[in-house]
């Protein structure tokens, strides 16, 4: 009768003590529910909000689970599942593209022997196209973590970035 | 008075008070504008825009449930503008709904059915886009389809604004919007406590309650079973909704004919348990007053309330009654007094009862609440499970003549009865603690600052006879909640709280006929005082049922036999994430 369900996951203490940090500097204000999840998942490595963390969250701010779930779920820059320590957020848009950007996407592709959105299988790389980031002035370019890395107009720019990465 | 303002709707003037809305103003003159998300009882969405109207000198459609009504305005709902924007919308609902509806336990009491004939669609005019989603069967209460939601919101709303858990709630957007639970989890790992107002409001079969009926008809057929059932106060006075008759209507004795003619062997009353309950609870109250055990003593027998109190407040375990609840004392009696008493072995004897709740069906599967290896209660089955029953059989519940309870179990008085309305239990047990306590006769039986509203709290102090008694009564989850704020806040000093998990207490519960909304809620419990005026026999400790079975078997209120077979413990619910660790 009772299906299977995946147990919880349980939130570690150096986990808690961020996710504690991110919130005093939010003032613990659950209006800013949005940027403290952000913070939140900037802060994991695989770059999403484990479940036990939106929890913590929760009970933290005194609003509902539901509510956590529902924030995250409706914001695209939000995550519920592991993502990639990497992603490498490609930009789509026109000033990049006339700049080759195609050619560095394949590249990236072909290096890491991987599609758009998937991840590889160590959890370290993912590929996304995105819109501009504001990165014309280095086209083409890639955005990972919020660092823009310029000028990757050669295989060997290309991967002397990937070697960077760590 | 309000202010009036002049409206026509259809052409025809109307006079409605400011701040009607337009849904609203058409149905005073017996228009009905087709609404999906619309509830009476809820605050206003506007999600489904299935009541899109026509508003003269607007260039576009209006929302008729979330605009107020203004001077002079003209609406209009019968144009052929307004005809194809709603079976438009409808449409679009109806493509991403699964339209198995010979499968579905909604088929016949679903509101987009209805809406289809309505507007006569005969079959889905649009390509099928709805999701390919399993049915999310993880708990004994409650099913969800997620394929068959409609994304109106009723279901959210009255899990947050009304029970408070907020166990539902909208994820994602667009083309993945939806409705589920916190990370999706089954619904027994969030703080869903199965009271089941969620499927009395879902308008579609996205929400049902889990189904026992063919359990109970194969063990009807099965020779070797004595199958028996019990059902609940509440049920009397609801189950004619199924079959067109009044709201409030009472159908107790059609009922037992029904039970009768499904092939019962024995058809008896909760009532009856109801008033053990009392004795228990009663005594056990003016016990603890009198021993200085732990006050205020709550009540017990709402199983909604006692999740919710073991998810969302264990500290309050040692502040319940320890009494069972009547369907889980009523079980207990069935398989030890009355099986012996038969001549019966436990272990063939089926235990149905007939409840006005889904939370019930989870309740009797608690370990707790059986022994030797048989559960007290088998089969649960809500009113609306038994009209399904009664339709199988092909019988018209209206048209049966009456018949009594079988005895003994089968007398209820007047006292047990009220258990099915806000307020009732609370009224039950001081009419015998009153009495057991003085040793005088109560001068008047009605306690009037205890009969509740639908959704509200009340408090009183009631005279002992020289002893003050403060007493609340809350209905609805989130009074409760209020309620054990001001306890713990210090704010009252009650001895005796009575919580019911669901608005009205059990008439309104969420194993009640679809269509129960807060009107009929109080026709419901107009009709159980009705029942308990029209009685000879009014207070529990007087049932000769009661004093019969304390004489034969259970000795005195709170023995020890009495505390094995009537009484039973709670424990605090794991949580889901525990931070207990961290330091």
């Amino acid at each position: 009768m009772k299906p299977f369900t995946q147990a919880a996951e349980t939130l570690d203490q150096e986990l808690a003590e961020k996710i504690d940090g991110i919130l005093a500097a939010h003032g613990g204000d659950p209006t800013q529910l949005v940027g403290i999840l952000l913070d939140v998942e900037a802060a994991v490595e695989r770059h999403y909000i484990p479940e036990s963390a939106a929890y913590y969250v929760s009970e933290k701010l005194g609003v509902k689970p539901t509510q956590v779930y529902d924030v995250i779920s409706f914001y695209s820059a939000l995550h519920d599942k592991p993502r990639a320590k990497f992603t490498l957020e490609v930009c789509n848009s026109a000033p990049c593209r006339v700049k080759d950007s195609d050619t560095l996407l394949a590249t990236l592709k072909r290096l890491l022997n991987l599609e758009v959105g998937e991840v590889t299988y160590d959890g370290r790389f993912s590929i996304e196209k995105v819109p501009c980031f504001g990165a014309c002035d280095v086209s083409p370019a890639v955005r990972v973590n919020g660092v823009v890395y310029g000028h990757l107009d050669s295989e060997e720019r290309i991967l002397d970035m990937l070697q960077q990465l760590n | 008075m309000s202010e009036m303002v002049h409206i026509t709707v259809n052409r025809q003037p109307l006079e409605v008070p400011a701040g009607t809305r337009v849904i609203e103003a058409a149905k005073m003159l017996n228009i009905d504008i087709p609404h999906l998300c619309y509830h009476p009882d809820q605050t206003i969405k506007a999600h489904c825009r299935m009541c899109m109207v026509e508003v003269v000198g607007s260039r576009k459609l209006t929302a008729a449930c979330s605009t107020v009504v203004w001077e002079g305005m003209e609406v209009i709902t019968d144009s052929k503008k307004v005809y194809d924007a709603q079976t438009g919308v409808l449409d679009l609902i109806l493509a991403d709904h699964k339209t198995n509806c010979l499968s579905c336990a909604r088929n016949g009491s679903c509101e987009l059915q209805d809406l289809c004939r309505r507007f006569n669609r005969l079959h889905p005019e649009l390509p099928d886009i709805s999701s390919n989603e399993p049915l999310r069967i993880d708990n004994p209460s409650i099913v969800r389809d997620p394929s068959k939601c409609v994304k109106c919101g009723r279901c959210v709303k009255v899990c947050s604004e009304v029970q408070g858990c907020a166990a539902l709630t909208y994820s994602s957007r667009s083309a993945d919007f939806k409705v589920t639970t916190a990370f999706d989890l089954p619904m027994d790992e969030t703080d869903c406590v199965l009271c089941g107002q969620c499927t009395l409001v879902c308008p579609v079969g996205a929400l049902v309650e889990t189904d026992y009926t063919n359990e109970v008809s194969a063990a009807i057929q099965d020779p070797s079973k004595h199958v028996i059932v019990q059902v609940a106060p509440s049920v009397r006075v609801a189950l004619g909704d199924e079959f067109g008759l009044e709201s409030g209507a009472i159908v107790t004795g059609k009922m037992v004919t029904a039970l009768k003619m499904l092939g019962f062997e024995k058809v008896f009353d909760t009532n009856f348990s109801a008033d053990l309950t009392i004795m228990e609870e009663g005594s056990e109250l003016l016990e603890r007053i009198k021993n200085g055990g732990k006050l205020p003593m709550i009540t017990s027998c709402s199983p909604g309330w006692v999740t919710y109190m073991e998810k969302h407040h264990p500290e309050l375990i040692d502040n319940l009654s320890t009494a069972k609840s009547p369907q889980g004392m009523f079980g207990a009696v069935a398989k030890t007094y009355y099986a012996q008493k038969m001549g019966w072995d436990p272990h063939d004897v089926v235990s149905v009862s007939v409840m006005p709740c889904t939370a019930k069906k989870y309740e009797a599967s608690r370990p707790e609440l059986g022994r030797d290896g048989y559960q007290d209660v088998d089969y649960v089955l809500t009113t609306r499970e038994l009209a399904k029953l009664i339709r199988y059989v092909g019988l018209n519940l209206s048209d049966l003549p009456d018949s009594e309870f079988d005895s003994p179990l089968g007398i209820g008085s007047g006292a047990g009865a009220i258990f099915g309305a806000t307020g009732g239990v609370m009224e039950a047990a001081l009419r015998t603690a009153y009495e057991l306590h003085t040793g005088k006769t109560l001068p008047r039986l009605e306690f009037d600052a205890v009969r509740g509203d639908v959704n509200a709290i009340k408090e009183a102090v009631i005279d002992l006879d020289g002893t003050p008694l403060k007493v609340a009564v809350a209905n609805g989850l989130k009074n409760a909640e209020e309620i054990i704020r001001r306890v713990e806040s210090g704010e009252a000093d009650y001895i005796f709280i009575e919580i019911m998990a669901c608005p009205g207490g059990c008439i309104g519960g969420g194993g009640q006929p679809i269509g129960t909304n807060n009107a009929v809620r109080d026709a419901r419990i107009q009709a159980l005082y009705e029942i308990d005026r029209s009685l000879p026999l009014r207070k529990s400790h007087e049932n000769p049922e009661i004093k019969t079975i304390y004489e034969e078997f259970f000795g005195a209120p709170l023995s020890s036999r009495a505390h094995d077979l009537l009484h039973t413990h709670y424990h605090a619910r794991k949580k889901r994430h525990d931070f207990s660790h961290l330091k």
